[in-house]
């Protein structure tokens, strides 16, 4: 790592931990998370008697105790469109590309370090919605020794992680706080699921980043699923869009005036 | 020191700033004035590599500033007060930009020292008056101790106090021999502050001289001249007789006249030769503020007029007067006259007291609707410089310091 490299991360560090915003969004993001899981867990555990044949068939405790991932995923947006947009609402941008006139080591830097917080907080969250979600549904209950179950949980700290940069690149070309969040919590909280789940916009729909990446938290594939890809190909989907949105963002900073 | 040459930049299809070529040296304060949207900022960016010029380039010591080895340490500048996040603490803040520059922790409680906020170090700078912002962003120019130094109105929303504190500190770092480059738009805390003024209006350079050789170009001494009101043929015969002298002779709107190219003996004694009495004659400099509008005159993009209140004030009855503005209303030591008496005088004037019929001065000169309320204080006031057009003239205040009624700073100037 280049010497202005270490002075960024050693910056951004400061700045992360300097701001409630930080602990807020992070902190949310993990009770939101593990709470609404562990909630549809202890209802799943309850409607289970009543299934037909094919929703047992289909019944995936793993993936129920993430159920709260849709939701939670809103706080870490949060938390990575402030990281990068706040620079810009504040001005500080200038004073911080005044200091190290090299843009692209300055952006990628300071995505280091949020991502680096975020893969911690988001493969905790994902434990403890695991573990805690388990808990609630008793003898339904999956195994993290299961066949497909630790690629579940991991899948989930790293689904989470790269919900945070891909909202990171967005910021940096919204380059507005307000503007990024309007634009990406409708999308993923209401838009991008309409589109996976009606049938005319499915097959494009599941191939947006929150509904491909998604797809690592599965263990049981439902019946007659058609899925055109597997949990490390959706995987790898939603690294391709975290791909284009954080070059996105470095060609914006690159070319306009900061 | 800093070099631009051709600095030029567009938005779209307005020019920011066109054809800028000036130097700034080392080892003293450089003025950068300009009235407001002149394109001192976006000079300021572009010195500092943040917006790309359009045309023209702009150099420190020799290089770019994006390929300046080790540029935080070579260049501080302060663009604005407000560009921190308000929930971080001051020290934070600082500790952040320290450790982007790789400057030790400890330099950070150094500046801190030196702008006087290490009381409020810890504080979220959200609560910050704009003067502790001003501080707080001095403090960071001031972090990797630079050579070459960038303000951008530092003095705005400063106190008295913290205004003499920045003077003070510009001048110790040009006497140091670093480059100081402080933006403005009041001349008079340039003529106080800096040894040599770059002035631009519309993006465009004006002036680029030492601050000694724009007063001595600038600040011609002139003769105020009062003849009797009351007797107007009095004013133009002094006036012919005194350009026959040789002297420019300017009417003043309040019916003066304003002398330039005689002494005031020889007006006096050329007065007396042609028979006219005189109710003043006394001497006057033009201010640097003056010379300074005059010269930004045509480049000023935001101009006040009068505020004509159209469509807002009910029509006055047939045959009734304007509402005339009341010497003095607002000012201590002024009273509402007396309600009328029964059956007596509606306004009986008394002594000491004057009345909204009453505005008489020494001088007797009734207050026209439109001149500055204040009028019989003060007959002497200096009336606000009057381009002969009759533009509308923002009343300069000559040296008076930058306003500080920011009555949430009273904490920061100690």
């Amino acid at each position: 790592m280049s010497m202005a490299a270490t002075q960024v991360v050693r910056s951004e560090w400061t700045k992360i931990r300097s701001v409630a915003s930080t602990v807020w969004t992070l902190s949310l993001a993990v009770v939101v998370t593990v709470a609404f899981g562990m909630l549809i867990s202890a209802l799943a555990k309850n409607e289970f008697g009543s299934m037909d044949a094919r929703g047992r068939l289909s019944f995936d405790p793993t993936f129920i105790s993430f159920a709260g991932t849709g939701l939670g995923q809103l706080a870490m947006i949060v938390f990575g469109v402030l990281v990068v947009a706040n620079e810009y609402s504040s001005g500080m941008i200038r004073t911080s590309l005044a200091a190290v006139p090299q843009r692209g080591t300055f952006l990628f830097s300071k995505i280091a370090v949020a991502t680096a917080l975020a893969l911690v907080v988001g493969m905790a969250t994902s434990f403890l919605a695991f573990y805690l979600g388990q808990a609630m549904l008793g003898d339904l209950k999956a195994s993290i020794g299961d066949p497909g179950v630790l690629r579940a949980v991991i899948g989930g700290g790293l689904y989470m992680t790269l919900i945070t940069m891909f909202s990171m690149g967005v910021a940096a070309m919204l380059r507005s706080p307000m503007l990024s969040l309007a634009v990406l919590m409708p999308f993923f909280f209401l838009v991008s699921n309409i589109l996976a789940n009606v049938s005319a916009t499915e097959k494009i729909g599941r191939f947006l980043p929150d509904q491909a990446g998604s797809k690592i938290m599965q263990v049981v594939t439902p019946v007659d699923d058609d899925t055109p890809y597997g949990p490390w190909g959706g995987l790898g989907i939603m690294v391709l869009w975290v791909i284009a949105s954080l070059v996105g963002g470095y060609v914006v900073l690159k070319r306009r005036d900061a | 020191m800093i070099e631009a040459v051709g600095l030029t930049k567009r938005y779209g299809d307005k020019t920011a700033v066109y054809n800028l070529s000036f130097q700034v040296r080392p080892g003293a304060v450089t003025g950068f004035l300009g009235p407001n949207g002149s394109g001192k900022s976006t000079t300021m960016r572009m010195i500092l590599g943040l917006d790309n010029p359009t045309a023209g380039h702009v150099t420190i010591g020799g290089y770019p500033y994006r390929r300046l080895p080790n540029a935080p340490r070579q260049v501080g500048a302060l663009l604005d007060a407000k560009a921190v996040h308000g929930g971080r603490t001051a020290r934070n803040h600082l500790l952040s930009l320290a450790q982007l520059s790789g400057i030790p922790a400890r330099r950070v409680d150094e500046v801190l020292g030196v702008v006087g906020l290490q009381e409020v170090a810890k504080r979220r700078s959200k609560g910050f008056s704009l003067g502790m912002g001003q501080r707080l962003g001095i403090a960071a120019a001031l972090l990797g101790d630079p050579q070459v130094l960038l303000f951008d109105e530092p003095v705005n929303g400063l106190d008295p106090e913290g205004i003499l504190w920045v003077r003070n500190l510009m001048k110790s770092l040009a006497a140091e021999g670093r480059t100081v480059f402080v933006s403005s738009h009041l001349m008079s805390e340039m003529a106080l502050t800096a040894d040599h003024l770059i002035v631009i209006g519309r993006g465009q350079l004006l002036a680029d001289m030492s601050v000694k050789d724009f007063i001595s170009a600038n600040s011609a001494d002139f003769a105020r001249v009062r003849t009797p009101d009351t007797e107007p043929q009095l004013r133009e015969k002094l006036t012919s007789a005194l350009t026959e002298a040789g002297g420019q002779v300017l009417p003043e709107p309040d019916g003066a006249l304003r002398v330039t190219g005689l002494p005031l003996p020889r007006i006096s004694d050329i007065a007396h030769d042609s028979d006219v009495r005189l109710w003043e004659l006394s001497p006057h400099q033009a201010s640097l503020e003056e010379a300074y509008m005059r010269m930004t005159q045509g480049a000023v993009d935001y101009r006040s007029v009068a505020d004509q209140r159209a469509g807002l004030q009910q029509p006055l009855p047939p045959g009734a007067q304007p509402p005339m503005p009341v010497p003095g209303q607002g000012q201590p030591g002024w009273y509402a006259p007396p309600p009328p008496q029964q059956g007596g005088q509606p306004f009986p004037a008394p002594q000491g007291t004057p009345g909204p019929s009453a505005p008489a001065g020494p001088y007797g000169a009734p207050a026209a609707p439109g001149t500055a309320p204040g009028g019989p204080a003060n007959p002497y006031a200096q009336p606000a410089p009057q381009a002969p057009a009759g533009a509308p003239q923002p009343t300069a205040a000559p040296t008076a310091p930058a306003p500080a009624t920011d009555p949430t700073k009273s904490e920061d100037a100690r």
